[in-house]
């Protein structure tokens, strides 16, 4: 099982385990003030925007330019700047801290 | 000692469920209960024209939350069970099994069915297929798969028809769509996006008839005919229909509570009784933005809404205020919509210089924007959604100019705000 924290907007940490899938259906069905993922997933709503440690930005693939477009003019982007939908679960992001941006 | 109180949803979708996890978010500590006639775990509805009609995936694969999700937060779901009525006096709704269930606060997301039109002999065939629920999305699946000669013919060229031809397409089906307009998408896009969805569809080997009326379905063995008006006809071994919705307000309006094209909110999400909310599409409500009242069939308005109406049950004031926003998926195509374009005078095309097709339209009310569609084109979505929301007035010269990067700083006028 990987273990991932959830830092909320009002400071709420929720830690959840998966073993699969992505870090938005784990903050989704963790209930993670936040994290809507409205589209179920396919990089078209951006209701799932986090923020990676500085110290975690390269365990996990670069993102597409899809999902760069997104994020570009979205509101409190910054180079942590993810979405979690697109961020897959695995042994290499245990333990990490996710920040949710709204 | 003081009972727990109870909120009853019924409908256990988008807006249904949502609204079910957004109550305990928001601290609603009692009873939570949804209903739904869908004996599936709760599922996303927007897939089953796209993903998984090209795969093998099961509902799990689509759910809105794990199962586990809702006994973790203590939902009760009731599955395939159907609501028959409300009495509002003693508050209670009654089930299809004769028991009845108490609430305190109620909340409708009863959603919309697949409209069924008027058509000679449609009732008669047994090849006609809708696309609303999972198991209707199975249905045609399936039924695509064991055919031989897959000729599908798919009536309405809106979202739904045209998704799931492009997902029958995929699965090797020879594919017609007859839409009654003169163009595809008539109802909610400009001509220039229907001319791109005709030649993407065209391209794909699919046959699109414009201005035809289906008229009549004819059963022979082994196939049917659909006859249009003008004396066209075309075999099917299956007929998607895909013409639109009949909102579910029978509840409602039989208990009572105002009805107007949907059922009537108000900006709380609130109906004509105070104990009573409703969400998502099977509501009427008002649109502070466009300013006009609209009835919405959508994810984001569901989802919305329920975050809405969770508040206010829970006593926390909050109203209503977004702009809407949908999206669809035709093969690698990525569409993205925001804002309603109704009333526009004025659309603007915006080509990307880029490999792939990315263009994006632009829908003005003299200097006001009031939708962007766009294809392939994440930030004509995401810039547009902001200029909407902040009413910012726009340089269309610099617009329509490809060769100018799409920019906030570039975009938007000096003298911004057109109201």
């Amino acid at each position: 099982m990987v273990k991932i924290n959830f830092k909320t907007q009002d400071n709420q940490i929720i830690t959840a385990e998966e073993s699969k899938g992505s870090v938005m259906e784990l903050a989704r069905d963790n209930n993670v003030k936040g994290i809507d993922g409205d589209c179920g997933g396919v990089c078209s709503c951006a209701t799932c925007h986090v923020y990676i440690s500085p110290e975690d930005v390269d365990k996990f693939p670069v993102a597409s330019e899809i999902e760069k477009d997104m994020l570009e003019f979205e509101d409190n982007t910054t180079e942590f700047s993810r979405l979690a939908c697109q961020l897959e679960i695995s042994e290499s992001i245990d333990g990490i801290t996710l920040t949710v941006a709204n | 000692m003081k009972e727990e109180k109870i909120c009853v949803v019924i409908g256990a979708s988008h807006a249904g469920v949502n609204c079910a996890f957004a109550l305990r978010r928001e601290g609603w500590l009692g009873t939570i209960i949804i209903y739904d006639q869908d004996p599936e775990t709760p599922y996303h509805r927007p897939p089953l024209s796209k993903s998984f009609l090209t795969t093998d995936n099961s509902v799990d694969q689509h759910l809105l939350m794990s199962l586990e999700s809702y006994s973790k937060e203590n939902i009760e779901l009731r599955l395939g069970t159907t609501v028959t009525g409300i009495n509002r006096k003693v508050k209670s709704i009654a089930l299809n099994d004769g028991s009845k269930q108490t609430y305190d606060k109620l909340v409708l997301a009863t959603g919309a069915r697949a409209l069924v039109p008027h058509i000679e002999g449609i009732e008669n065939s047994k090849r006609i297929f809708y696309m609303r629920t999972a198991q209707d999305a199975f249905n045609i699946r399936k039924a695509c798969q064991l055919s031989v000669s897959k000729r599908v013919v798919i009536i309405g060229g809106g979202y739904i028809g045209l998704e799931s031809a492009a997902s029958l397409r995929q699965l090797g089906a020879e594919v017609t769509v007859l839409e009654r307009d003169h163009r595809l998408l008539s109802r909610v896009t400009a001509p220039e996006m229907s001319d791109y969805f005709l030649r993407l569809h065209t391209d794909k080997g699919i046959v699109i008839g414009l201005s035809k009326n289906v008229s009549a379905i004819n059963t022979y063995v082994g196939y049917d005919s659909v006859i249009c008006a003008d004396g066209t006809q075309y075999h099917a071994d299956m007929i998607v229909v895909g013409v639109g919705v009949t909102v579910n307000t029978s509840i409602a309006e039989k208990a009572g509570l105002q009805i107007n094209n949907g059922i009537s909110v108000d900006n709380r999400t609130q109906t004509s009784d105070e104990h009573i909310y409703a969400i998502g599409d099977c509501t009427n409500h008002f649109n502070a933005h466009y300013n006009k009242n609209i009835r919405l069939e959508s994810v984001q308005n569901a989802v919305d809404q329920a975050k809405v109406a969770a508040k206010n049950i829970c006593e926390q004031e909050s109203c209503y205020d977004a702009i809407p926003w949908f999206w669809s998926d035709q093969y690698d195509v990525k569409l993205q919509m925001v804002g309603l374009s109704s009333g526009y005078t004025e659309a603007l095309l915006r080509a990307e210089e880029n490999d792939k097709a990315s263009f994006s339209v632009w829908y003005f009310k003299e200097e006001e924007l009031l939708a962007v569609d766009a294809v392939n084109s994440p930030k004509a979505y995401v810039l547009g959604s902001k200029f909407i929301k902040g009413h910012m007035k726009i340089n269309k010269t610099i617009l329509t100019n490809s060769d100018i990067p799409l920019r906030p700083s570039e975009l938007i006028k000096k003298d911004s705000k057109t109201t």
